[in-house]
């Protein structure tokens, strides 16, 4: 799921089961959690011209990822790793309660 | 809880205000320090300056508190409001140019991660900015 694209960006893909989507909820619950980490942290449906900053609810809410699509993370510094593990999984399990 | 930025709501409805207070609080948390207040205090539609500033002392956080109001009326009287706290406490207070639902909620989720207030308002003036 992670792979170390070079010695300072991690990188993750998850699909977003969703049902509905990135609405708001899924929205605030990213932000929230991106916020906990010290990297720099983008994010976009796969495919997507523009990173989107992953900090930024504004634009998370903004970015319409549909049920069953691909989001692209990569972040980069200290803790780079984690918030994309951090981030892959809270997309992965579907925006849990009590995450984020 | 006291090192968030904290909001405040205010509506011409209490309705309208109690449900964006729902909201926040059901889609950021309660690590934010959230007061709402609506109607005037006939219980009719209105914006109350005594009110307001009610629910700024109950939401009040050292990090300062981000209001954020619907039509007219509660703009002009929230800033009222703002006024006639002691002048300490006055720069602290900032009355956001957004959406009240969507300002609210990004302003909230902009608030627990620790941010400063002109941060906290930036964020909810995003969505007036373009």
């Amino acid at each position: 799921m992670l792979d170390r694209a070079d010695g300072q960006i991690f990188t993750g893909n998850v699909r977003l089961v969703h049902a509905v989507g990135m609405h708001a909820r899924p929205a605030v619950k990213l932000t929230k959690l991106a916020k906990k980490f010290q990297a720099q942290i983008s994010v976009r449906v796969a495919g997507a011209g523009e990173w989107i900053n992953a900090k930024s609810v504004a634009k998370i809410m903004a970015m319409r990822a549909a049920h069953g699509s691909t989001i692209e993370i990569k972040a980069s510094g200290s803790d780079a790793e984690a918030a994309v593990a951090a981030l892959v999984d809270l997309v992965a399990s579907d925006f849990p309660d009590g995450a984020g | 809880m006291t090192d968030t930025v904290g909001i405040v709501i205010v509506s011409h409805s209490s309705d309208i205000a109690k449900g964006t207070a729902d909201m926040v609080r059901q889609m950021v948390g309660s690590e934010v320090k959230v007061a709402f207040c609506g109607g005037n205090p006939d219980g009719g539609l209105g914006t109350s300056v005594p009110l307001i500033i009610d629910a700024i002392n109950a939401a009040w956080s050292p990090k300062g508190v981000a209001v954020l109001v619907d039509l007219g009326g509660a703009e002009t009287n929230s800033e009222m409001a703002v006024e006639m706290l002691e002048p300490a406490r006055r720069d602290l207070v900032v009355v956001c140019n957004a959406p009240i639902v969507e300002g609210a909620v990004m302003a909230a989720t902009e608030a627990a991660g620790g941010s400063s207030l002109a941060q906290v308002k930036a964020v909810a003036e995003e969505l007036s900015a373009d």
